[in-house]
């Protein structure tokens, strides 16, 4: 018999590989011959919720198109450390433009695609925080006005990670960056500012937006899968914890993510024309000291002396969100 | 077919004739009739398949031409200004990629102050950007040039922008031969891109390269540019095969064999300094005119051939580099290096000021008499008008409220 | 080369006539060039077009700086705008309105150009009654070509009719060529006189 090299990635206490599944169940990472869209040999470091992200992203997208999908990628972290040229970990078609374009390049990718009678080929434009939330924004709103054929996912890691750390619209409130430190009695990151895209994507009324997180990866690929059923303009927002910039163990990674949704910190829901249809509710909450203490980011809400203002206010926007999309016994606000 | 209309419309007509897939624009004065009359065409479904995109900025309307493009898609867009330097970045990945976009850009000053006439500033600030650029003369050279530019585009792989003086030429109308489809089709074959996202054989496009191969990259880009000086003139001779009428090239020169004195220029200028030309030549001055079409790649040979050891030569600029001097002397001084061609610099026609035949003529029969060298960085600037400049300084406190 | 320039205010067709006027010329096998002098869209402003025709290519690009006739849409102009600045001595005035020259201060100038070439018609009023609209311009074209000859009724006729189609077209149609029989009338007139 044949030896075959399969890689298996154990994700927390979700194996990959459940053979009493049916396959069409199955994470799209358990069958060997998926197509590794971002492939090994890239320089991500080490535990890089993006790279994680992407991958079941990608695939996902792959499996579901037939492998008929073009990507449009913004630059950031995902495109730096997968194209150092000569090398490239991308095994599908792939494009990298500027860093404030991916919206509208991906826009004109989907409309030469119409043009030239290849509509079943889809579009894929992905790009971190900075890339959708600030200086990709404008490009964003208009792709979602014209309603153009388009599934856009924001990797999530809360700020301009390749840079240095600095931050971005869409970093939380208390979190230190390279241009919010922390001095004296300062918060970080000021609260009171900040944006939700999700919630903006949703005023553009296109047909789906959904939120997920590395921390449950099969949902993530359930949602990549209801993206690409539908047509138009579709925003998937994804929060990948980032060891680096967040300050946590390489190990964390996940952990970090689930904390995020079980705190309350970050909803994960899917909507349609501007509409909430589904939450993924909150399993086991936790108050969000428990999030917060595991990232260096935060060390200053504890240490040297512990601000119960700032937590309690962190805490506070959790309990908000909580409310807000009913993640709790179906109560909202 | 041969036809009295506005010169945007003649642009219109023509870049529809050539099958564009994706058109995106965003308006701007003075490009707008352009965009609206493709809008309208594609609207009445001629051109299917054609998708015409409308797009929230000029960064987007470049960004859209970038995906469609490397997508396969023969693109095509306009602007001017304003819209050219919101896009600079977009230029400069558009020339980095290797995408054979054409874009119209509607000659027009850039503010502070603000200011919706015609001039070169815009086009010349991003002359290094690895755009080839071509500058119209008339409107029947605005139009015929966008077929060479998407033919010339795709040959090289290198995007080409075609330069129309806002307003003189876009809202004139004069009589416009547009090229019929048949010809057109026959000039220009459907576009074969050199590399394209095709999930059948996906490639990565736009990597990151660093130091070790950065300056290769460069390197080849301007090689490439460099081969239409010779790809242009070709092309040229092509279309006057086809289409039956002459086209314009690297250089378009005017009773200079003779002449003691050149102005050189670009763009709708050159029809008034022909009149002037033939005026003053009645007059007995031995004068003549060169126009520059291609403007990038700087075409040095073909004007070296065209002077002459002994020949003045002033370099009429409609912009120029602010606290340095001429933007096209520049280019000019290096390509004439070795001969004896004393240089002026005229700075005229910014913001949309008329460049006038009394002016010119002026111009000319000052700078004939005179016997000394120019001093190389001096700037004249045309029609200044001194009395204008205590109230532009505000009185006093400068920077003024302009 | 014959220059000409019009006067008249955002929304008022402006360089609409000025571009028929172009057309018309090339439906006589001339060679003409028409261009506006403006900016932002903005009714009510003053706006100049100009048009030049000639039997050889037209190369100029500068504004008409000495016209041979001047065509004046909007009276209200005549003391705010230089409208006549650098008509050439036995150039054409043609201004639009229901009063006369010297009513509107043009007597002196007038007389300053040869006999007939400076005209008043009522070009608003026609339009008003064969357009239903008080946009003058084609009205103001019909009593051009009667005033120079420098093109025939009918070629204006042509160029409008390319342009506007239906009630339009003809509504500006019948208004030129009436506006054309007033100044006919009126330089026989003036020469009988």
């Amino acid at each position: 018999m044949a030896v075959q090299r399969v890689k298996f990635y154990q994700t927390g206490s979700f194996a990959v590989g459940n053979r009493l599944l049916d396959p069409a169940m199955r994470s799209v990472q358990a069958d060997p011959a998926r197509t590794n869209a971002i492939t090994s040999g890239h320089r991500a470091c080490c535990g890089c919720g993006e790279a994680l992200g992407a991958r079941y992203v990608l695939d996902a997208a792959l499996r579901a198109t037939g492998g008929k999908l073009v990507t449009v990628n913004a630059t950031g972290c995902l495109e730096v450390f997968s194209t150092p040229y000569p090398e490239s970990a991308w095994q599908v078609a792939w494009l990298h433009s500027l860093f404030g374009n991916a919206p509208a390049v991906a826009a004109g990718v989907s409309a030469a695609l119409r043009a030239k009678g290849r509509s079943d080929i889809r579009v894929i434009g992905q790009a971190g925080d900075g890339g959708t939330v600030d200086i990709g924004f404008g490009c964003l709103s208009g792709l979602f006005e014209r309603n153009d054929d388009v599934l856009f996912v924001c990797y999530d890691n809360q700020g301009y990670m390749n840079t240095g750390v600095q931050r971005s619209g869409a970093t939380p409130p208390g979190a230190r960056t390279a241009t919010t430190p922390v001095e004296d009695q300062t918060p970080g990151n000021p609260f009171g500012q900040g944006k939700f895209v999700p919630l903006i994507a949703m005023a553009h009324e296109i047909p789906y937006v959904a939120t997920a997180t590395i921390a449950d990866l099969r949902d993530l690929e359930a949602k990549v899968e209801r993206a690409m059923q539908l047509r138009g303009a579709r925003y998937l927002h994804v929060l990948v914890p980032c060891p680096l910039g967040w300050g946590s163990d390489a190990s964390d990674t996940i952990r970090l993510a689930r904390l995020a949704t079980e705190s309350g910190l970050f909803p994960v829901f899917e909507a349609e024309h501007g509409e909430v249809t589904d939450v993924s509710p909150i399993r086991r909450r936790v108050p969000v000291e428990e999030y917060l203490r595991r990232q260096a980011r935060f060390r200053h809400l504890f240490e040297p002396t512990r601000r119960d203002d700032l937590i309690t206010r962190i805490q506070a926007r959790a309990d908000a969100t909580i409310l807000r999309f009913g993640l709790i016994d179906g109560k909202e606000a | 077919m041969r036809a009295q209309r506005e010169g945007s419309q003649a642009v219109a007509l023509t870049v529809a004739r050539c099958r564009p897939e994706v058109i995106c624009a965003y308006p701007i004065s003075p490009q707008t009739h352009i965009v609206e009359g493709l809008s309208a065409i594609v609207a009445t479904g001629e051109l299917a398949p054609c998708e015409f995109v409308n797009v929230e900025s000029e960064f987007a309307a470049l960004s859209v031409a970038i995906g469609a493009s490397a997508a396969g898609a023969r693109t095509y867009t306009a602007t001017a200004s304003q819209g050219l330097l919101f896009m600079a970045e977009a230029l400069w990945n558009a020339s980095g990629l290797g995408l054979p976009i054409v874009m119209t850009v509607a000659n027009r000053a850039i503010g502070a102050p603000i200011n919706i006439w015609n001039d070169h500033s815009d086009a010349m600030a991003l002359r290094d950007c690895g755009w080839i650029q071509l500058y119209a003369q008339d409107n029947q050279e605005a139009a015929d040039l966008h077929i060479l530019a998407f033919r010339l585009a795709e040959e090289l792989s290198v995007p080409v922008m075609v330069c129309v003086d806002g307003f003189v030429l876009t809202h004139a109308f004069e009589a416009i031969d547009v090229a019929e489809q048949e010809l057109v089709d026959r000039f220009l074959p459907p576009y074969r891109p050199r590399q394209v996202l095709d999930p059948q054989a996906p490639v990565t496009i736009g990597a990151m390269v660093g130091p070790e191969a950065f300056t290769e990259v460069r390197y080849l880009a301007d090689e490439t540019q460099r081969r239409a000086l010779t790809v242009i003139p070709r092309l040229a001779e092509e279309f006057t095969t086809v289409f039956g009428r002459r086209s314009a090239s690297l250089i378009s020169p005017y009773r200079t064999e003779d002449a003691d004195l050149v102005v050189v220029a670009l763009g709708s200028v050159l029809g008034t300094l022909a009149e002037t030309v033939d005026e003053l030549r009645a007059d007995g001055l031995r004068v003549g005119a060169l126009g520059i079409t291609t403007f990038r790649p700087f075409p040095t040979g073909a004007i070296r051939a065209a002077l002459h050891d002994g020949q003045r030569v002033i370099a009429l600029e409609r912009a120029f580099s602010i606290g340095s001097g001429g933007v096209v002397s520049a280019d000019l001084r290096a390509a004439l290096a070795g001969m004896d061609c004393p240089l002026s610099t005229v700075v005229a026609g910014l913001g949309g000021r008329p460049i006038t035949r009394p002016s010119l003529r002026r111009l000319i029969a000052e700078t004939a008499r005179s016997s000394d060298d120019p001093a190389p960085q001096q700037l004249t600037f045309l029609d200044l008008d001194r009395d204008q400049l205590p109230r532009a300084r505000g009185g006093g406190a400068w920077p003024s409220s302009a | 080369m014959f220059q000409i320039r019009i006067h008249g205010r955002g929304g008022q067709g402006v360089v609409t006539a000025a571009e028929l006027l172009s057309v018309a010329a090339f439906v006589e096998a001339r060679h003409a060039q028409a261009f506006p002098s403006f900016g932002s869209e903005r009714t009510g402003a003053p706006v100049v077009a100009f048009a030049r025709i000639d039997d050889r290519p037209i190369r100029l690009r500068e504004p008409v700086l000495e016209p041979d006739a001047v065509i004046v849409q909007d009276p209200t102009l005549l003391h705010q705008i230089d409208v006549l600045g650098g008509l050439r001595p036995r150039g054409y005035l043609l201004v639009n309105t229901g009063a006369t020259l010297d009513d509107l201060g043009l007597g002196a100038v007038a007389a300053h150009l040869p006999l007939g070439h400076a005209v008043t018609v009522p070009a608003t009023a026609l339009a008003r009654a064969h357009l239903g609209r008080p946009v003058p311009n084609a009205a103001l074209l019909g009593a051009f070509a009667a005033l120079t000859g420098l093109m025939s009724i009918d070629s204006v006729a042509a160029a409008i009719a390319a342009r506007f189609h239906g009630r339009l077209s003809d509504g500006n149609v019948a208004a030129a060529r009436a506006a054309y029989e007033h100044v006919k009338g009126v330089r026989s007139h003036a020469r009988a006189a």
